[in-house]
């Protein structure tokens, strides 16, 4: 054995400990962060890559096949019609990051729509548009959910719940804010029925969401009831997905979004600097702070343009599911990245046995996601439902839910749990998006559009597969 | 010889009729290591795991610093400051090394994460323990090399300002380098006055880095021994046969009845 000892001992003597540790203390040059960053890629960490390029790629081809394309209002448009999935997507990424799956976010959102559109439509009286037996059965749920969420001590639940349940037994007077408020509500106490049969029952999230995927399908038939559709004629709910923010507005939003995100990024960049602790070189920081502010002015200078097709009407500023989106994606970033809960998520997401062994309760995470997931897909709903203008029978069914997972999955969150950010669900998002609005400016046919869609997953799933097998090698 | 941190006293532990542990006597004394050896299904897991708070156990006493204290979950032995590195490593490969270090113990305000502290404490700790292998703090544990692993692992059991590690077979894995590497924390560890238990199978390393033995035989403590006074050979005879001379169990074959 002491032989080995003086074979394997690093030559380098001891004082060279914390220089040879302190690599990291100082920042690495552009150049080295550079070469660093390629060869993660080639050892297969490829992040969003694919997903921005696919963007690139098919924004150059569709804008060179339709010359429709790249006006400002299809631009417009495609934000709208993307928005409710990206919504989705992104909640669901948080389930997706546990390595757990939520069908069930489609249809729970769209009973999450028609509660709200009931509501609306009756006045507040969720009693006389359910009908007394169905109406019971709908706050014993409330309350079931309300219970289930203090047991795992989810707060959050607990309070969205109980809300739901007061606004349905007071029966509070139709007001837009309260049916959106309702909305969310009601998809948070969804979640915690979800994410307690998944967390403390301990059925697998595959079955137990398809279950509800069915049963959510039937209950959303029922408050409609077949072939009807709630229309839902209100300036406020219509305006979420359809209107625009004025011009001031549109700047206002662009100088608080770009400018606190560069405030945010070169704030933590350089304190990081000043103590000496893991920093990106500078010039990279800049140039993507960079970046994100010249490209967020062009796209808001094109926005705040005309682009009404008649003279008699005038169509200006960034409409309101942008700043709508942006909010959900910065406080859900936040949450994964910088709070304690995010950690775990990821924790638990990564090592389910090393999360538990950490004194972190497993099974509180796993239920908290299928509650944001929930959540999260009610304010899809209440977009796509504002976009659309009414709710029927299939509202989230179809593949609304699939289309969700795709956005998320083709941004390059994993499905095997532990790796993704929020931002991928928005990428993926405009992937599918792009294809969908390209494709039906190009005429194709629904079955063109479902397969081309189909094989982008595809394509998506073979990149991920493929980048996680060169990891798996390049690792020791 | 120092006062023992870390008593056993009469500890009797049964998974349904399987009896696994029975009257285990057991002490861990600050400064030194001690190994823990035994058979497979001698015990020595099922052990760490009671102390550790995973298991409960049926009967029996538990000192530590020569106070009794009851261990419920793995919060309170951490709480105790005791720490265990499982052969398993239960680290996360998603996160980085800081992050693994803190893992369900992050520091910061309100919910929120400060990073920096985090990042410093954990350079400081790997520092003292002269970690030298290790490029950057931030690197994902998916990266890093099965020696490279144990010693993170090891770390973050000693950033808790802990009093007694416990380490299950650190070295079962490693290459001949690597193994090298974590006997050297493991003896630092010592030195830095902490009690460290080392559970392995590999008498090399046991007679390496060892001031005392404890010998598992069928769920018995069949011998605690000071690691000069005893041979390889008499350790073998302990760990298959319960006793060696006059060492062990009096009589293995009647004290299992």
């Amino acid at each position: 054995m002491s032989n080995t000892t003086s074979e394997t001992a690093p030559d380098a003597p001891q004082g060279a400990a914390i220089s040879d540790f302190g690599i990291d203390t100082t920042s690495q040059s552009t150049g080295e962060a550079v070469r660093d960053y390629a060869a993660r890629l080639r050892g297969g960490e490829l992040g969003s890559l694919p997903a921005l390029l696919g963007v690139v790629v098919l924004l150059i081809v569709f804008s060179s096949l339709a010359d429709t394309f790249l006006t400002l209002g299809n631009i417009a448009n495609l934000l709208a019609q993307g928005a409710s999935v990206v919504i989705i997507a992104m909640g669901l990424v948080f389930v997706l990051l546990l390595g757990e799956i939520d069908l069930s976010a489609g249809t729970a959102s769209g009973v999450t729509a028609s509660v709200m559109a009931l509501h609306l439509i009756h006045g507040g009286n969720l009693l006389g548009g359910m009908g007394d037996t169905v109406f019971y059965l709908f706050c014993g749920l409330l309350a079931l959910a309300a219970v289930l969420a203090g047991i795992m001590r989810i707060w959050a639940g607990v309070a969205l719940s109980v809300v739901a349940l007061a606004v349905a037994l007071i029966g509070v007077p139709a007001n837009p804010w309260v049916e959106m408020l309702l909305a969310v509500c009601v998809g948070a106490a969804i979640g915690c029925i979800t994410g307690f049969l998944v967390a403390r029952v301990g059925i697998p999230s595959f079955v137990v969401t398809l279950a509800l995927f069915l049963a959510w399908g039937g209950v959303i038939l029922q408050f409609i009831g077949e072939g009807g559709t709630l229309g839902l004629r209100d300036d406020i709910i219509f305006n979420v997905a359809n209107g625009n923010l004025s011009t001031a507005g549109s700047w206002a939003l662009f100088v608080v979004a770009a400018g606190g995100y560069g405030a945010v990024v070169l704030g933590r960049h350089f304190s990081r600097l000043r103590r000496g602790l893991v920093a990106s070189p500078t010039p990279i920081v800049l140039v993507k702070v960079g970046a994100v502010l010249v490209l967020g002015a062009v796209a808001t200078y094109a926005l705040t343009l005309n682009r009404s097709k008649s003279d008699l009407v005038v169509i200006t500023g960034v409409p309101f599911v942008v700043p709508i989106v942006l909010v959900l994606l910065v406080i859900g970033t936040f949450v994964l990245e910088r709070t304690r809960y995010g950690r775990h998520v990821y924790a638990v997401g990564g090592n389910q046995e090393a999360a538990r062994r950490a004194g972190i309760n497993v099974a509180q995470i796993r239920m908290s996601v299928f509650v944001i997931a929930s959540s999260m897909a009610a304010i899809g709903a209440i977009v796509y439902s504002s976009k659309v203008g009414s709710v029927d029978p299939n509202a989230g069914g179809g593949n609304t839910l699939l289309m969700a997972v795709g956005a998320a999955v083709i941004g390059g969150t994993s499905l095997f749990g532990g790796k993704g950010k929020l931002r991928d669900a928005v990428i993926g998002g405009a992937v599918l998006a792009i294809i969908q609005n390209g494709m039906g400016l190009l005429d194709q046919p629904a079955a063109v559009v479902f397969i081309v869609t189909g094989l982008v997953l595809l394509l998506a799933a073979s990149v991920d597969a493929l980048s996680r097998r060169r990891a798996a090698s390049a690792v020791r | 010889m120092s006062e023992p941190i870390l008593e056993l006293r009469g500890i009797n532990k049964s998974f349904g009729p399987v009896h696994v542990l029975h009257d285990i006597d057991f002490d861990v004394h600050p400064g030194q290591v001690t190994a823990l050896v035994g058979d497979n299904g001698a015990g020595k897991s099922t052990l760490v795991k009671c102390i550790a708070g995973i298991h409960p156990t049926d009967s029996g006493q538990v000192l530590f610093n020569g106070e009794e204290v009851h261990i419920h979950g793995p919060r309170d032995a951490a709480h105790l400051g005791i720490e265990v590195v499982y052969q398993d490593l239960a680290l996360c490969d998603n996160l980085d090394i800081v992050q693994n270090m803190f893992l369900g113990r992050e520091r910061g305000k309100l919910g929120l994460l400060d990073e920096a502290d985090m990042e410093q404490a954990a350079r400081k700790t790997l520092t003292s323990l002269s970690v030298r292998t290790v490029k950057s703090v931030r690197t994902q544990v998916a990266s890093l090399s099965g020696g490279q692993r144990q010693t993170v692992a090891i770390a973050k059991a000693v950033l808790w300002n802990s009093k007694v590690v416990l380490l299950d077979e650190p070295t079962a894995a490693l290459g001949v380098a690597q193994t090298r590497q974590v006997l050297d924390l493991v003896r630092r560890l010592a030195e830095q006055g902490l009690g460290v238990v080392l559970i392995s199978h590999n008498m090399n390393d046991v007679f390496e880095v060892a001031d005392r033995i404890a010998c598992l035989y069928l769920g018995r403590m069949a011998a605690e021994v000071n690691t000069k006074d005893v041979t390889h050979g008499q350790v073998v005879e302990l760990i298959t046969a319960g006793r060696s001379g006059d060492l062990g169990i009096a009589r293995p074959e009647t004290a299992t009845i």
